[in-house]
């Protein structure tokens, strides 16, 4: 049972209209590890993420998706987080006038109704949401405010992780969540990331940068390039990155290919 | 923190649930308009000489008006010789003396609509005057509020209790002349409730009037008029509701405000009448006319409303701000879905010195749904340091639909401030893909985005009112996206 991967993406190919983006994407996760994916601008990351979680526009032209052994391009996105997927979204968006709490409690029991167990109430969940503001450092004002609206950069990213800490996905994606983030706030959030993993379920980290593999530390490193994985390797294949840039492994996997 | 996503989640599925008729055998005039049927009416309301002269006056008044056509609203023209004027529940006696005495069948109308007649379950503290068609059909908490002074009652009951206090202020605010419905709710006026606060008291509880139309054909014309003496505090509450029936029905009422010195009123409307269905088939017309007069010095008035309801809203519930520091508010929310119409708004007319008015509109429109914002800030001469801050924001949800905004602003005093805002904007598929993405369907995230953007306008609403208002803007928007 524990074989049975969490993520397993064979040959995608998927784009927007006439654009091809991803071009024979694989990449299979298993459950308890952290996998790291890097590339340079425009290579797909995002776009990656966008199609696991479902938005729309995309068109897949080729290859499969398995979460949990089932096809996750058949479910709907909020089908999707129900099932477990979380996307920390690389720009989170603001809805004003919602109430953080307020929104993360009707999400919580989404996915609560989902597996059959009984939503929280609003004591219930404050409760919650206390053990986790701890676990996570966070200033808890965020949570009166409305969705993301008048946050920096750096508390979107953080607020994205805090939901992630109350939701407990199966799959998270985080996208580029070190980005905008200075380096204490980065410790805080890996820290708490790092909290968050568990045995039974995984996640799929989006960076640029090898600082961020410092503290949450990859069992995998891919690089990305034109739409496909071109190298993929252990923790150090982050430190040779950041030695020597993108250059040299897609020059060598352009005489490999 | 509210519950709005469990209920809106029920509600979002069902339909416009008031829609049932109830069947109660009922007494109703023929079709038709005339001097006689005015005559009638007032005689059936056995009305003092002073009342019927003055319905006559209104009549032969409306007779020289023709229907306003400057909304932007369109609807087919108005047939006024096929509507009823006047239908009510045959009495069992006289009029029911107590609640004891009303037919069954009305009190368990209301008890679906979830507006308990008896003084007890969910609006337990909140006194309910309901009209069914064109007559009240009971009060509530009379005693308890008898005590502090207080008269609440059916506006046919004042006529005959408090002639002195109705002879005053009818029309004051609203004359007969004012406009073609005004004229004609004037003159055909049949019920509607009536409310003064004595001097210096708060009204121990929330009022409210339930405004209910069962008949076919019938228009519903009534009559609100409530006073707030020196120094009394006020908070009112309507709510409307109607049968699904294929044809137009018109609602043409007149609500009249007075504050004296310190007085206050704080008019809130939740408006669900029937919208007509997909296809904008049926659905009431509602042609109202609502003005409140601060008539005395630091006196009040507030205008909340939620419009969800109706095929074609028309209104715009105004304040006078005559008296020196007096304060007008405006809050409003008014969602048109499938082919409703809108066309509302306010006028903040500033006459005393340091007066201040704050108008803060939330139109939305889905489907075909067109929406309009109209308002008008008048800085009379006289109003030294008047002050006004208005914001219209417009929020649409797919591309059939329409958003306007026409703000008229006249200035003749140079110490004026007058402030206006306005934005409109799309629902955004961003926001949609992330609430979906943490696991809330499109249109619980469309609800809850939406009461977002009317948070402004429901935190100013009594609080079982804000979730009563969060719950119908999910119906009334159901369907509007995917
Ligand atoms: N909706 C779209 N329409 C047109 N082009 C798109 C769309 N979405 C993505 N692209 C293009 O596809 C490519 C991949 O974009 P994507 O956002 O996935 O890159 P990324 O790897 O996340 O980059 P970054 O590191 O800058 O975040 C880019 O060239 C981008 O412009
Ligand atoms: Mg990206």
């Amino acid at each position: 049972m524990s074989n049975q991967p969490i993520l397993e993406i064979k040959n995608l190919h998927a784009g927007v209209e006439n654009k091809q983006i991803l071009k024979g994407f694989s990449l299979t996760i298993y459950p308890g590890e952290v996998h790291a994916l890097m590339g340079l601008n425009g290579s797909g990351k995002s776009t990656l993420a966008a199609i696991l979680a479902g938005r729309e526009g995309y068109d897949v032209t080729e290859g499969i998706v398995k979460y949990l052994g089932k096809d996750l391009l058949e479910l709907d996105p909020e089908e999707r987080a129900r099932e477990g997927v979380f996307l920390a979204f690389q720009y989170p968006v603001e809805i004003p006038g919602v109430n953080s709490t307020y929104f993360l409690k009707a999400a919580l029991n989404e996915v609560r109704k989902h597996k059959g167990q009984p939503e929280l109430d609003a004591i219930e969940f404050l409760a919650l949401v206390k053990e986790k503001v701890k676990l996570l450092d966070l200033n808890d004002d965020l949570l009166k405010r409305s969705v993301n609206e008048g946050f920096s950069g750096g508390e979107k990213k953080r607020a994205e992780i805090f939901q992630m800490a109350v939701l407990e996905p199966k799959l998270a994606i985080l996208d580029e969540t070190d980005s905008g983030l200075d380096i204490d706030a980065l410790k805080v959030v890996s820290s708490g990331v790092n909290k968050l993993k568990r045995a039974d379920s995984a996640q799929l980290v989006i960076t640029h940068y090898q600082r961020l593999l410092n503290y949450i530390i990859p069992d995998h490193v891919h690089v990305m390039a034109d739409g496909r994985i071109i190298k993929s390797g252990g923790k150090d294949l982050a430190l040779e990155l950041e030695a020597h840039g993108y250059d040299r492994i897609v020059k060598a996997a352009a005489v490999t290919a | 923190m509210s519950t709005a996503t469990d209920t809106i989640e029920d509600l979002v599925k069902t339909e416009y649930k008031y829609g049932f008729v109830t069947d109660v055998e009922t007494e109703s005039a023929p079709p038709g308009l005339s001097e006689d049927t005015i005559r009638m009416i007032s005689r059936k309301k056995n009305e003092p000489e002073w009342l019927l002269d003055w319905r006559l006056k209104s009549y032969r008044h409306w007779l020289t008006m023709t229907e306003p056509t400057w909304q932007k609203a369109h609807h087919e023209k108005i047939d006024y010789q096929a509507i009823v004027y006047f239908s009510q529940p045959k009495p069992r006696k006289d009029a029911p003396k107590s609640l004891d005495e009303v037919d069954p069948k009305l009190l368990e109308t209301y008890e679906k609509l979830g507006i308990p007649l008896r003084e007890r379950g969910r609006l337990a503290g909140v006194a309910v005057d309901a009209i069914f068609d064109s007559v009240s059909v009971g009060t509530t908490f009379k005693k308890q509020l008898g005590e502090k002074g207080v008269i609440f009652c059916s506006f046919t009951e004042a006529v005959h209790e408090h002639p002195e206090l109705v002879k005053k202020y009818l029309g004051s605010v609203v004359p007969y002349t004012d406009n073609f419905y005004a004229a004609l709710n004037s003159a055909v006026f049949t019920d509607g409730s009536f409310c003064y606060i004595p001097k210096g008291v708060r009204c121990p509880m929330e009022l409210s009037t339930y405004f209910r139309i069962n008949a076919a054909n019938t228009g519903q014309f009534e009559r609100t008029l409530i006073i707030a003496d020196d120094g009394a505090h006020v908070s009112y509450l309507e709510g409307c509701t109607a049968p699904m029936r294929d044809e137009n029905q018109l609602h043409a009422a007149v609500v009249e405000l007075v504050a004296l010195d310190d007085g206050e009123i704080k008019y809130s409307t939740v408006q669900n009448w029937y919208p007509g269905d997909e296809n904008g088939k049926g659905g009431i017309y509602n042609f109202v006319t609502k003005r409140g007069l601060c008539k005395g010095r630091n006196s009040k008035i507030t205008w909340t409303q939620v419009e969800t309801g109706s095929a074609i809203t028309w209104k715009y519930p105004s304040c006078i701000l005559l008296g020196d520091n007096s304060k007008g508010e405006f809050y409003s929310v008014a969602v048109t879905n499938n082919y409703q119409q809108a066309d509302t708004g306010t006028k903040m007319v500033h006459i005393g010195k340091n007066t201040s008015s704050t108008i803060i509109s939330k139109g939305i429109s889905a489907g075909h749904g067109q929406n309009s914002y109209r308002g008008l800030v008048k800085i009379a001469k006289s109003a030294t340091n008047a002050r006004n801050f208005s914001q219209c924001d417009s929020m649409l949800i797919g591309s059939k639909c329409g958003a306007h905004t026409f703000p008229y602003i006249e200035v003749k005093n140079t110490t004026a401030s007058v402030e206006h805002e306005a934005s409109t904007s799309k629902i955004g598929e961003d926001q949609i893909f992330y609430c979906n993405q943490r696991g809330i369907e499109t249109q619980d995230a469309v609800n809850m985005i939406v009461n977002g953007f009317c948070k402004e306008v429901f935190k100013e609403l009594p609080m079982e009112f804000a979730v009563e208002a969060q719950k119908l803007l999910g119906v009334s928007l159901e369907g509007s996206v995917g």
